[in-house]
């Protein structure tokens, strides 16, 4: 059997969580694990890397892996891969782990798993459909290295204590056209972090108008600890800027309290919280599904109940 | 400009799919639609047309059924269709798709593919990057807003911190997120013209694919149902809602 790889997408901060969650299962299934980091910091994230598994991390500081997108790293992985013979290589199922498998996909023609939830083997995984209430396990065939794109924070990360030995990496750069990066616009956001917060306070389309969203706001800071979220439906419709949505494609959350206040609970947003401590949820119409998940649930209106609710955290905080 | 929207039937996103012995979801005799997701692609892609002249062609591989998917194209206003169906391709996997859009791309001129960023019933997500990847042509991601000037194309993607501007030259393959474009409403015109517009079907073997270029890679081994948590406690009440979520953030200890 030969060794599992796992793409460690790189932060502003160094490995993202999904890297350190990545090795951790990786090192469950193999005695042989490598990371592949590219791009400014890759050097840098290799002691971290080591600590949670990687043996080897394959390493290229070269900031055309952040300039071109997808194609750079696909490339240069598929070089690797064509060396090094991995059984298996782990993504992130996120924008940049999808850019990058997809493409690797069209050069080594190998069968490709998104949003896979758990990894039995080098070639059996798990994911969940139909608003997962469904578990599938799947055999994985054809031409190795397969190729799996695990959901964020479906692995809970744990250092192993261990050390890497870095490899540098020659980036390969197809010929012809690059799609390149030309341009980075950073949106500030206050507050603790939406991952970070002790409770989550999200809204949906029942919120009905974006002036109701500050609402929203006062309930999260009477609470203290607490991020606003939203689903994609809110997102989309231009109220709130996208690092606000929790969902499928935007922000898994497990915080202490999810508030879900006018969200119907639809597969893309309870795919992102869904894993929280305690769910309490507010919405107008008694067969929301998200009542399904929610340990509290209330039929009203969640605009009406805001208010009174602000209120009633305030006063409790105030009397301690 | 030659436009290609890559377009998929899928199970009515409303209901719950069925899946059938083979662990394969039913599309036959089933309520179906052409995928929301890919209403987004469509826009752009007459969009783009609608600046810079030229035709849409969608390129849909599925069932007859799947047929419906692209007629709500061509009443949107798209051109012409192209739809592959094939008994070999029952249950095919995103990479023998990609094999066979891309193949079904390649027969004819094209300036920019559009497609959705992903299904709405398999959520993959790497559909396009792999099209992109075997036509070898830059493909621009999880658009939010699309640019196309001279023979460049420059979108807006989203990510954590805000968004990154992202460009390639023509050809190439944009993704759309449901930003981009807000998909028009067919009109009752639209939806008579498309009957009489020209949807070509082809077969593997019209696009010089075998049986081995789309043999599944992956095989369903097991299904069970995900365990469901119990009930909670329901509150109807507006007063005492408002004390049980308090209680509930102080069992919590996060106040």
């Amino acid at each position: 059997m030969g060794a599992i790889f796992t793409y460690a997408e790189l932060g502003p901060q160094g490995p993202m969580p999904s890297a350190l969650e990545l090795l951790t299962k990786a090192r469950a299934l193999s005695g042989e694990v490598a990371a592949v980091a590219l791009g400014p910091g890759a050097s840098a994230a290799a002691p971290v890397l080591g600590t949670y598994g990687a043996g080897t991390v394959y390493a290229s500081d070269d900031p055309i892996f952040t300039e071109v997108v997808g194609q750079a790293a696909a490339h240069t992985l598929a070089a690797l891969a064509a060396t090094h013979r991995p059984s298996l290589i782990l993504f992130p199922a996120s924008q940049e782990g999808r850019d990058v498998a997809g493409r690797l996909q069209a050069l080594t023609g190998s069968t490709l798993m998104s949003n896979a939830t758990d990894v039995l083997a080098p070639d059996r995984a798990v994911t969940q459909i139909f608003g997962d209430t469904q578990i599938v396990e799947v055999a994985l065939e054809g031409p190795e290295p397969r190729l799996v794109l695990m959901r964020s924070k479906a692995v809970a990360a744990e250092p192993s204590g261990g050390e890497a030995t870095v490899v540098p990496v020659e980036p390969v750069v197809p010929e012809g056209a690059l799609a390149r990066r030309v341009e980075r616009h950073e949106e500030p956001a206050s507050g603790p972090k939406l991952e970070e917060a002790r409770v989550v306070v999200s809204g949906g389309r029942g919120m009905q108008d974006p002036a109701n969203l500050q609402l929203l706001e006062r309930l999260a800071r009477a609470i203290g600890d607490a991020a606003v979220g939203a689903t994609r439906a809110i997102v989309d419709a231009g109220w709130l800027p996208y690092h606000y949505q929790v969902g499928q494609t935007g922000k898994t959350v497990k915080p202490e309290v999810y508030l879900a206040f006018g969200i119907s609970g639809a597969t893309q947003h309870v795919v992102g919280m869904k894993g929280s401590k305690r769910i309490v949820a507010v919405n107008k119409d008694p067969d929301a599904p998200i009542f399904s998940l929610a340990d509290l649930g209330v039929v009203g209106d969640a605009l009406a109940l805001l208010p009174k609710l602000i209120e009633e955290v305030e006063r409790r905080k105030a009397a301690g | 400009m030659d436009v290609v929207v890559l377009v998929k039937y899928v199970p009515d996103p409303t209901g719950t799919p069925k899946l059938g012995e083979d662990f394969l979801v039913v599309r036959e005799g089933e309520g179906g639609t052409l995928d929301p997701g890919d209403e987004y692609a469509v826009e752009a892609g007459l969009q783009a047309v609608e600046a810079h002249g030229g035709e849409v062609t969608l390129v849909s591989m599925g069932p007859e059924v799947a047929m419906s998917a692209i007629r709500k194209g061509l009443s949107m206003g798209a051109h012409r269709g192209v739809l592959i169906t094939d008994p070999a391709l029952r249950g095919a996997d995103v990479l023998a798709t990609a094999r066979v859009l891309a193949a079904a791309v390649a027969r004819g001129p094209y300036d920019l593919v559009f497609t959705g960023s992903e299904s709405t019933d398999g959520y993959t997500g790497t559909l396009p990057m792999a099209v992109a990847g075997l036509l070898g042509i830059p493909a621009l991601t999880f658009a939010r807003k699309i640019q196309v000037e001279g023979g460049t194309v420059r979108i807006e993607r989203q990510t954590d911190l805000g968004y990154d501007v992202i460009e390639a030259p023509a050809p190439a393959l944009v993704s759309v997120t449901a930003s981009a474009a807000e998909p028009r409403y067919a009109t009752l015109k639209g939806i008579m013209a498309a009957k009489s517009k020209p949807v070509e079907q082809l077969s593997l073997a019209d696009l010089g694919l075998g049986p081995a270029d789309v043999a599944p890679t992956q095989r369903v081994v097991g299904i069970t149902p995900a365990p469901t948590k119990d009930r909670g406690e329901i509150v109807t009440d507006g007063e005492a809602a408002v004390a049980r979520i308090v209680d509930l953030l102080v069992e919590a200890k996060v106040i």
